[in-house]
C-alpha cells in the first residue's frame, strides 16, 4: 500500500474497518456467518499470497495446511478442553511447525516441482487424517463436532455476530503484521529472493532461512484460518479439505491480485459467492459456469481485481496529473505480478523475460 | 335510492362478516410454520451438482422432476411443493452454509434428502437446535457409528431412510445365523469406517455365535490394486462361507479369483456390488452362479419386473419427467423412494404444516409399502425408532438373473 495514495489508504483503511464494525448490525445471522467465511478465507488467500506472491514460491497445497490448521483446532478443544481463543493461536503455532518442516525439502526443489510437492500434500492429508492410527484423534470420516461458542463476559452479541467479530479481529491483526513484515528489512528481502534470488544472496540474504521461514508463515496464516473455520462451521472432517480447496485458494490468490495484500479479500469474496451464482445459473453446468466466470476475470483483469481496480482509481483521479502513466496500486500490482513471473521464468523456463515493465521499475 | 344502497351495503357487509368466519374457523384448523401456506410448501435440499461427487446430483433433479409431477397433478393437499436445492459439492463446510441459507434466508419448512455422511453430521446440531426437520437423508446420518443408533434422543430432529451398511450386515449375519448354524466364515473387508460398520453389524445380526463362526478376517484399502492375495488366504482357513463386503470393482477381483483357485463357498456380496452389468459380467456370469445378497427395491432393469405396475409406474414418471435419466443406474428408484416417503409423509400431516407436526408424523409410518419396493418390505417408524426400513430380501444369482430367496428378513 505504500506506493498508493495516502490520502487514499488514509481513508479506506478506517473507512473498510468501520463498515466491518456494524456489518453484523446490518445483516442476517447467515449473512453475518457468510461474511464471516469471507473473512477466513481472506486470511487463508494473504497466507499463500505470502508464500506465493510475495517470495514466488507456488503451491498448490495450502488446503493441506488449512485441515491441518482446524484439527489442530478441534483437536485442541475437543480432547486437552483448551479455550477457544487460546486454541486459535495454538493452532497457528502448530501449522508454522508444519510449514517450517516442509519448507526445508522444499527448498531443493523450484517452481512446478514445488508446485506439484505442495499438491501432492493436499491430496495426502485427508488420507491421512482418516488413518487408523489417528482415528482416536481425528474421528476417522466422521470426523469432529463441536459446540458453538457463546460470547464471553455476557456480551450482548449473539454466537454469529461473536464469531465475526473474533475471526474481524483477528485478521485485523494478522493483516497489519503482515504489513509491517513486507515492509521492512524482512520483507524486502523476501521480495528480492522472489525477484532476483542471485542477487538476494550476493546481498547477504540468507536465501534458504528466508524461504524456509516464509513457508511456515505462510502455513501460519492459513492454519489459523482453518482454525477460524473449525470454529465457525464446528466441524471437521477430512471431506471438508480435499484438494479442491487448495486449488480454490489459488484461485482467490490470482483473482483478487498476486503480491496485493487487500486483494485476500476480493479473492476471498469470490471463493465464496462464485459457486452460488454459478448454481443459481444452472444445476447442470456448475463447473462450466464456474470456469467461465474465473476465464472471463483472468481475461479482463490480468493483475487481479485489485489490480484492476487500482487502474480504474487511475483513470478516474489521476489521468490528468500522470499522463498515460500506470501509477499506484496498478503499477504496484504489475510489479509483484511481473516479479512473481520473473521468478518463475528464471526457475522454470529458459525464455527471457519480458521487458515491458518499465513503469513497474519506477515504483 | 339511498335506502336501497343501505340494504345492498348491509347485505354486502354481512356476506363479508360470514366468509371472514368462515375464513377463520378454517385458519383455525390450519397450522403453519415457516414454509408452508395454503398454497406452497417450501422444501430445502443440498446436493453435490459440481465437484467429484457430483454423480450424485441426479438425486437432486430426481426430487425436482417429482415435485414436478405432484404439481402437475395438484399438489400435496392441494399446495404446491416450492423445491429449493443448492450445490454444497458434497464439502461440509459448503453444506453448512446452504443449510443455514435455505432455513434463515429461504425459510423452508424443512429439509430433506441429503446425500453424504459427513455433510449431514456437519448440519445435524444446527438442524436440532432450530428445530427444523432434517428427513430421509442418504446415507443416514447415523450410518457411521453404531454406538449412536440411540440418536432420535439427542437429535430428535434429523432421521435417516435407506437401511444403513450397519443394517445391512446385520441381515447377512441373522441370515447365515439361521440358514448355516454352523458356517464356517471368512470376511473380506474395506479398511475403513464402512468397512468396519458393515463387520459390526454382520456380528450383531450373528449373535453369540459371531465369536466362533467368523474363522478369518482380511481386509484392504481402497487403494489397492487387487485383492487377490487375500482371497487365497482365506481359502486357506477352509470357511465354507464368504462374505465379501468389497466395492464393485473388488468384487469383480473376488468372485475371478475364488474361481480360478476352485474355492466355492457360499459367496455374500454387497449391495454396492449386485449390478449385473458392471460387475457380474465382468466377473464371468459362469462365476457369479449361486452368490448371495440383498435388496429392498425391485431392480427395474430385471426382466422380471417388466409387467409389474410399480416398475412401469417408475418408468412412465422419468419418461415424461426425466427423459433423459439412465435407467440402467440404481440411483434413480434410490432417490425416486425416497422423495416419495417425503410426499407421504407431508399428505399425512395435512393441513397442519408446522414442523414438530412433520417430525412427529415421519416417527410415525406404519407398515407403509411403495410400488416400487419388494414384497414385504415396509416402512415403519415410531418416536423411538429412528429407522425407517429395517428389513431386506435375500437375493440369489442364478442364470442370468438374481431370484429372491426365502422371505423378507428384520434386522431386529
Amino acid at each position: 500500500m505504500q506506493n498508493t495514495s495516502p490520502r487514499a489508504a488514509a481513508l479506506l483503511i478506517p473507512a473498510s474497518i468501520l463498515l466491518a464494525l456494524v456489518l453484523p448490525w446490518l445483516l442476517t445471522d447467515f449473512q453475518v456467518f457468510q461474511s464471516t467465511q469471507i473473512l477466513i478465507y481472506a486470511v487463508a488467500v494473504l497466507g499463500l499470497n505470502l508464500l506465493t506472491g510475495f517470495n514466488g514460491q507456488i503451491s498448490l497445497g495450502h488446503g493441506a495446511f488449512y485441515a491441518i490448521g482446524a484439527y489442530a483446532f478441534a483437536i485442541l478443544v475437543q480432547h486437552f478442553g483448551v479455550s477457544y481463543t487460546l486454541a486459535l493461536p495454538l493452532a497457528g503455532v502448530v501449522c508454522f511447525g508444519f510449514g517450517f518442516l516442509f519448507g526445508l525439502p522444499a527448498l531443493r526443489l523450484q517452481a512446478h516441482y514445488l508446485a506439484l510437492a505442495t499438491f501432492a500434500l493436499a491430496i495426502a492429508v485427508p488420507q491421512i487424517l482418516k488413518h487408523r492410527l489417528l482415528e482416536p484423534w481425528t474421528g476417522g470420516v466422521a470426523g469432529i463436532s463441536l459446540i458453538k461458542p457463546d460470547a464471553p463476559f455476557g456480551l450482548p452479541l449473539n454466537a454469529d455476530q461473536w464469531l465475526y467479530y473474533l475471526t474481524l479481529l483477528s485478521m485485523i491483526v494478522l493483516f497489519y503484521l503482515a504489513r509491517n513484515l513486507l515492509r521492512g528489512r524482512v520483507g524486502r528481502a523476501i521480495v528480492a529472493i522472489r525477484d532476483y534470488p542471485v542477487a538476494a544472496t550476493s546481498m547477504g540474504v540468507n536465501t534458504a532461512l528466508y524461504k524456509t521461514l516464509t513457508f511456515g508463515v505462510s502455513a501460519t496464516y492459513t492454519g489459523f484460518a482453518g482454525a477460524l473455520s473449525a470454529m465457525a462451521i464446528q466441524y471437521v472432517s477430512p471431506d471438508s479439505f480435499t484438494m479442491f480447496l487448495s486449488i480454490y485458494l489459488l484461485v482467490g490468490l490470482v483473482i483478487g491480485g498476486v503480491g496485493a495484500i487487500p486483494g485476500a479479500f476480493i479473492g476471498a469474496a469470490f471463493i465464496v459467492i462464485v459457486p452460488n451464482v454459478a448454481t443459481d445459473v444452472s444445476k447442470s453446468a456448475t463447473g462450466a459456469i464456474y470456469g467461465l466466470l474465473l476465464i472471463v476475470v483472468v481475461y479482463l483483469m490480468p493483475n487481479g481485481v485489485w489490480g484492476a481496480l487500482g487502474q480504474l482509481w487511475n483513470f478516474l483521479f489521476r489521468s490528468t496529473q500522470v499522463h498515460g502513466k500506470p501509477t499506484g496500486m496498478e503499477s504496484q500490482a504489475m510489479a509483484r505480478r511481473t516479479g512473481a513471473r520473473l521468478a518463475i521464468q528464471k526457475d522454470g523456463s529458459a525464455e527471457a523475460p519480458k521487458l515491458d515493465t518499465g513503469p513497474a521499475a519506477n515504483s | 335510492m339511498k335506502s336501497r344502497s343501505h340494504v345492498r351495503n348491509a347485505i354486502l357487509s354481512m356476506a363479508a362478516m360470514a366468509i371472514a368466519a368462515c375464513a377463520g374457523t378454517a385458519l383455525a384448523q390450519k397450522k403453519y410454520d415457516p414454509g408452508a401456506s395454503d398454497t406452497e410448501i417450501k422444501i430445502g435440499n443440498t446436493m453435490a451438482y459440481s465437484g467429484p461427487a457430483s454423480v450424485y446430483g441426479v438425486f437432486g433433479k430426481t426430487y425436482q422432476a417429482y415435485f414436478n409431477k405432484v404439481n402437475a397433478e395438484g399438489g400435496i393437499n392441494g399446495r404446491k411443493i416450492n423445491f429449493i436445492s443448492y450445490d454444497d459439492a458434497l464439502s461440509p463446510p459448503k453444506t453448512v452454509e446452504q443449510y443455514r441459507k435455505l432455513v434463515e434466508q429461504d425459510g423452508v419448512l424443512l429439509i430433506f434428502g441429503n446425500f453424504g455422511t459427513p455433510g449431514n453430521l456437519a448440519v445435524r446440531p444446527y438442524m436440532n437446535q432450530k428445530k427444523v426437520p432434517h428427513l430421509c437423508l442418504c446415507p443416514s446420518a447415523d450410518r457411521d457409528d453404531p454406538t449412536k443408533r440411540e440418536d432420535f434422543k439427542n437429535f430428535p430432529w434429523t432421521m435417516g431412510l435407506q437401511p444403513s451398511y450397519f443394517l445391512e450386515g446385520k441381515i447377512y449375519g441373522r441370515y447365515l445365523a439361521k440358514e448355516k448354524p454352523n458356517a464356517r466364515i471368512a470376511v473380506l473387508s474395506q479398511n475403513d469406517d464402512y468397512g468396519r460398520e458393515f463387520l459390526n453389524g454382520f456380528k450383531a445380526g450373528l449373535g453369540s455365535k459371531a465369536g466362533t463362526a467368523v474363522v478369518a478376517e482380511e481386509t484392504y484399502e481402497p487403494g489397492d490394486a487387487s485383492v487377490d492375495s487375500q482371497v487365497v488366504k482365506l481359502k486357506a482357513s477352509n470357511a465354507d462361507v464368504f462374505l465379501d463386503l468389497t466395492i464393485a470393482k473388488f468384487t469383480v477381483q473376488a468372485i475371478r479369483k475364488a474361481a480360478e483357485i476352485g474355492w466355492k463357498p457360499l459367496h455374500v456380496i454387497n449391495t454396492n456390488s449386485i449390478s449385473i452389468s458392471s460387475v457380474l459380467k465382468p466377473a464371468g456370469l459362469d462365476n457369479a452362479q449361486g452368490l448371495v445378497s440383498a435388496s429392498f427395491y425391485k431392480d427395474p432393469t430385471d426382466p422380471r419386473w417388466k409387467n409389474d405396475a410399480g416398475v412401469k409406474e417408475f418408468h412412465a414418471f422419468l419418461d415424461k419427467y426425466y427423459p433423459d435419466a439412465d435407467r440402467n443406474s440404481n440411483l434413480f428408484p434410490y432417490a425416486y423412494l425416497t422423495v416419495q416417503h417425503l410426499v407421504e409423509i407431508l399428505k399425512q400431516s395435512g393441513d397442519n404444516l408446522t414442523r414438530e407436526n412433520v417430525m412427529r408424523q415421519a416417527a410415525n409410518i406404519k407398515d407403509q409399502q411403495y410400488p416400487l419396493l419388494l414384497p414385504g418390505i415396509k416402512y415403519n417408524t415410531s418416536s423411538t425408532d429412528y429407522q425407517p426400513l429395517e428389513q431386506m430380501q435375500l437375493i440369489e444369482f442364478k442364470g442370468e438373473r438374481w431370484e429372491l430367496i426365502g422371505g423378507v428378513i428384520n434386522s431386529n
